[in-house]
């Protein structure tokens, strides 16, 4: 209907413009005796039925027949796609996996060497603590020996320096039993016997 | 109508004559017949031609075919659902019937049977007969009780709603028909008018000719004016045969 403007504004040019003559002829669309009117529509409808059967059985098919190859092949690409993607994504999965694996076993060894390592540290060190307060307990019993040894001989020392001193000062040389006396009194007092 | 004898006949370019010598005669083989076998030769001719390559990635030709498949596929799927596919190559044959005779009418010596009502009135009177055969093979006879009196209507509006129904639907192909009818002949008295004046003041001395200018000038627009309604009115036939077979197909 867009153009019956157009056609409403034509009508009044045509009006003025054509001949009465051209008027009173009236249009040959209307012209209903005129038997080629008719025809024309017998034929017409013959060509539509004969361009309707070429078309519906051997042209569009034809080009039906295209797209769908071509709609085909790309729905095989993409699912070739989509596979190639999947396999992508699984061989992805699988190196993260291993990559995991191979970590979490390096972390493993890593752990059980320390572990392993500490053990032998502290066995070592608990032997060598031990025979080192064995030698010490050597030492300590030498120690005590010598002392008991040195204490010993003190009596003897401080009696020999004694009848040494007093003869030496005295010139005589004194009893044998008073320097003993006098010696062991001399330890009491410093606590030693 | 050359020379200074041209007076306007807006409507000569209509009259019918039979074609082909006395064989077109003697079966009343008219121009417009011819016209009609031209335009589908057309069709069949780019569709053969232009699928030839049966290319993937498609040449120019084989895209304008595939181009005029894909555009009356979608309008059919998206106007009717998916039982379009089986009326399908009916409306691209009526589009490209309706396109042809449009188009081919805009050459020089060309005829455009569109612009007979008598033609247009039988391609519409065919589209509704098919509705509404369509719609009786679909949902039998109760497509008439169901179409013309909608469930859930109240009783009371019967007589009311089942007159406006029928009378809407019988004016479907009046209203098809002439529509087209209208168009093709305003366009086409209309460049006979402004082709005369072209033709009437050239003849008229230096003035006239220089006068001229103007309704040459209006016939190149309005040529461009043309070929847009021969689209769209042959995409007006087919989309509301489509709508109507949507009606035929779901019921409203």
């Amino acid at each position: 209907m867009r153009r019956f403007p157009a056609l409403l504004a034509s009508i009044p040019v045509a009006g003025l413009l054509l001949p009465s003559a051209a008027l009173a002829q009236g249009m040959p669309q209307l012209a209903f005796g005129n038997p080629l009117t008719i025809a024309q529509v017998v034929w017409g409808g013959m060509i539509f039925l004969v361009l309707y059967l070429a078309l519906s059985r051997w042209a569009l098919p034809q080009v039906g027949a295209v797209l769908q190859a071509r709609a085909a092949s790309i729905a095989d690409d993409l699912d070739a796609a989509h596979a190639a993607k999947a396999a992508a994504d699984a061989a992805m999965a699988e190196m993260t996996e291993a990559t995991r694996l191979a970590r979490s076993e390096a972390q493993a060894a890593i752990s059980a060497a320390v572990d392993k390592a500490k053990a032998e540290a502290a066995a070592e060190a608990l032997a060598t603590s031990r025979r080192l307060e064995a030698r010490l307990a050597e030492a300590e019993a030498q120690i005590a020996q010598a002392r008991n040894a040195a204490m010993a001989a003190l009596r003897q020392v401080a009696t020999d320096t004694t009848l040494a001193m007093v003869t030496k000062l005295t010139g005589t040389r004194p009893g044998k039993k008073s320097i003993d006396g006098a010696v062991g009194v001399a330890l009491a007092a410093r606590g030693q016997t | 109508m050359a020379g200074g004898e041209a007076k306007i006949d807006a409507l000569g370019q209509f009259k019918l004559a039979t074609v082909l010598g006395p064989l077109g005669g003697s079966v009343n083989f008219t121009q417009a017949n011819l016209f009609m076998v031209l335009g589908g030769l057309l069709v069949l001719a780019l569709i053969h031609y232009g699928m030839k390559p049966r290319a993937v990635v498609p040449g120019r030709l084989q895209a304008l075919a595939e181009m005029a498949y894909g555009f009356i596929d979608d309008m059919c799927h998206e106007q009717i659902g998916h039982e379009g596919r089986r009326f399908f190559p009916f409306v691209f044959t009526l589009f490209f019937f309706v396109l042809m005779g449009n188009l081919l009418g805009l050459l020089p010596y060309g005829f455009t049977y569109t612009s007979h009502i008598a033609v247009t009135f039988a391609l519409a009177v065919m589209v509704i007969v098919i509705v509404t055969g369509v719609a009786i093979f679909t949902h039998g006879t109760t497509f008439f009780t169901e179409y013309f009196f909608p469930k859930g209507t109240p009783v009371a509006l019967a007589p009311l709603v089942i007159p406006i129904e029928v009378i809407s639907y019988l004016s479907r192909p009046v209203s098809l028909s002439i529509r087209l009818f209208a168009n093709m002949v305003a366009g086409h008295v209309m460049f006979e008018v402004f082709a005369t004046f072209v033709v009437m003041m050239a003849g008229a001395g230096l003035l006239g000719t220089i006068g001229a200018i103007g309704p040459m000038a209006l016939n190149v627009a309005l040529m461009g004016f043309e070929l847009l309604v021969a689209f769209l009115q042959a995409y007006v036939f087919a989309i509301l045969t489509c709508i109507y077979l949507h009606d035929a197909v779901h019921l409203h």
